[in-house]
């Protein structure tokens, strides 16, 4: 009952809030939503499964340039692109997980092949003609709803919420699937989960491409957002690490650690812009650095994980 | 043909210095298991301070590696004892976090101090050449080639036959083991990630003769040096030096066959190669 009086209030008040709140604080809530988005669908596979990724920018600049390249040249509605994207980067996710899952690749060597498969997709993202190259790829300004295009930021809102949710549906879904179980069986012990028959690589794989799809779709929300892409502000390493590091800071495996961790590292990356950002150049990123460091220091297991376990101290009465 | 030798010239000189880089991360993963994700971030401080120097007191920067080199050993060995060392036993994801973190303080730090815009080290040699045959050398190549060469084996010595050489080597093989025999594991940490982020540093400066750089360099050798280290084996000495010059050399024929832009990608796919068939890298042993 508790929960859903919560839930119900918490909800109210996100609908009503866009109405209330300046554009940068519609601003800062969307790329909370949208990172917290793109934070989820990274927690099913590095979460969930275990098999951290540091290579989704690939799956996002699939996403984004599909929809973008499909509307723009063949007037295809984004809101179709979105899926063609989507089963793309999945397709790319079952290439990248063929080879390092069957090769038995884990940790960093999986990291580094996820780091280096992305790389690769920059470098021939930059060579291929109608993707914009080096110039980059713009798309015309039509507020037409039917191309994924709105007057004003409060659609965006809804849309990247909506998002959110969908995606938090998803994980809710997941953990309580046999799906789930595996996953996080093969990411506590993988050989001993191989021992008792469950079949790591096929679940994996599952992970992976319900991964990147999601991811995927988080890009068009991104071309759509910003009218412009270009592979060295999308399909870098700094994107990927920026996917991936909200579900970190905010705990692995846990569906309100992607959430907690957008907002947290959001309000210290707006906090550091708003007060440091017309000193020098670099210093907000300086800060935000420091910032990081403190909260991995401080809270090793993440931002949601730390919480549940003081909470549970405090209601035992124990001094934390 | 003279074209793909030439290649072939420049890559094996390029290589010598990132063979270098390379061991100072190889160092670092090899006895903390860390990844040095600001492994390039370190080299951009040291290519800034070979340039101050170049540009402040005329120093030139093949002496100025002496400094440019114990600064980043007292910066990389503050990263270990302040930082590092409090997480040595958490999650990857944390590790390779907090690294990330270091990394942002560092190249925009250098940001703030140095601006955006490229730099470069204009030494009065910078454009000397010299033939043999139909090759041409370009002659602070050869001398970065040399002195770099010059420091791995001075590494390499200090390693196998000094006592501080190989308590490091003990705590790599076998950390309980090393604690076990009454090492200073912290003491060994410190000296390990120290001298780890002098290689870069120094092949920073290094790199200064031929090579503009600017604050965001950082980020592509680091990349860089996981690809060399990845290929010749994780935490293997050897391994970080021949994968460096292959690295080299297949950038700078990559360059050659397909267009300098996509010289890199010769690299990432051997890397693949190399993570599918031999994971644990040419030289590395069983992993």
């Amino acid at each position: 009952m508790v929960r859903i009086g919560v839930g119900t209030v918490v909800g109210l008040i996100l609908l009503a809030l866009p109405f209330w709140v300046s554009s940068t604080w519609q601003n800062l809530l969307i790329t909370v939503f949208y990172y917290a988005f793109l934070g989820q669908a990274w927690n099913i596979l590095g979460g969930y499964a275990g098999q951290l990724s540091l290579g989704h920018a690939a799956f996002f600049a699939i996403g984004a340039y599909t929809s973008a390249v499909l509307a723009v040249h063949y007037a295809v509605s984004p809101w179709l692109g979105m899926f063609v994207g989507a089963v793309l980067a999945a397709l790319l996710s079952l290439g990248i997980g063929y080879l390092g899952f069957r090769f038995g690749l884990r940790g960093f060597y999986f990291i580094l092949l996820t780091l280096a498969a992305a790389e690769i997709c920059r470098l021939v993202a930059l060579h291929v003609p109608i993707l914009g190259g080096y110039t980059g790829l713009f798309i015309n300004f039509t507020p037409n709803p039917w191309q994924f295009q709105f007057k004003g930021k409060i659609p965006y809102y809804f849309i990247a919420l909506g998002f959110l949710v969908f995606a938090s549906a998803v994980v809710w879904l997941l953990e309580r699937s046999k799906l789930g179980t595996y996953l996080v069986a093969i990411r506590e012990d993988e050989d001993a989960s191989e021992a008792l028959g469950v079949d790591t690589f096929r679940y994996k794989m599952m992970a992976y491409a319900l991964s990147a799809a999601l991811t995927a779709l988080g890009g068009t929300f991104y071309a759509y957002f910003q009218y412009y892409l270009q592979p060295n502000t999308v399909l870098n390493l700094n994107h990927s690490v920026d996917i991936m590091i909200r579900p970190i800071v905010g705990g692995m495996g846990t569906i309100l650690g992607p959430i907690l961790g957008s907002l947290l590292l959001e309000l210290l990356g707006e906090f550091s812009r708003t007060y440091f950002a017309g000193a020098t150049a670099g210093l907000s990123v300086v800060i935000y650095g420091v910032l990081l460091i403190i909260v991995v220091l401080f809270l090793p297991r993440g931002v949601y994980p730390t919480l549940v376990h003081r909470f549970r101290r405090l209601m035992r009465g124990r001094p934390t | 043909m003279t074209l793909y030798v030439q290649a072939v010239v420049n890559g094996l000189l390029v290589g010598g210095v990132y063979s270098l880089m390379a061991l100072g991360l190889t160092l670092i993963f090899g006895v903390m298991r860390v990844i040095n994700f600001a492994h390039g971030d370190m080299m951009v401080w040291g290519m800034y301070l070979s340039y101050w120097l170049f540009v402040t007191a005329g120093v030139d920067p093949y002496v100025s590696i002496l400094v440019t080199g114990s600064v980043v050993f007292l910066l990389g060995a503050a990263v270990q004892k302040g930082l590092v060392s409090r997480i040595l036993d958490a999650p990857h994801e944390m590790q390779i976090l907090l690294m990330l973190g270091v990394a942002l303080v560092l190249e925009n730090t250098a940001l703030m101090v140095f601006g955006p815009d490229p730099r470069r080290v204009s030494t009065s040699y910078a454009l000397s050449t010299f033939w043999w045959g139909p090759i041409v050398f370009d002659l602070p190549r050869v001398a970065t080639f040399g002195v770099a060469l010059a420091l791995a084996l001075g590494l390499y010595v200090f390693l196998k036959r000094t006592d501080l050489g190989r308590m490091i080597r003990a705590a790599s093989d076998n950390r309980i083991g090393a604690l076990l025999v009454g090492t200073d594991i912290l003491k060994v940490f410190t000296l390990a990630f120290g001298i780890g982020a002098a290689c870069v540093g120094a092949a920073g400066s290094l790199m200064t003769p031929f090579l503009p750089f600017s604050p965001s360099t950082g980020l592509f050798f680091t990349i860089t040096s996981f690809n060399i280290v990845i290929i010749g084996g994780m935490g293997s000495f050897l391994g970080a030096f021949v994968g460096g010059l292959l690295v080299g050399i297949s950038e700078s024929l990559g360059a050659v066959v397909l267009v300098p832009s996509l010289k890199e990608i010769v690299t990432f796919i051997l890397l693949i190669l190399i993570l599918l068939f031999r994971p644990q890298g040419l030289l590395g042993g069983s992993r």
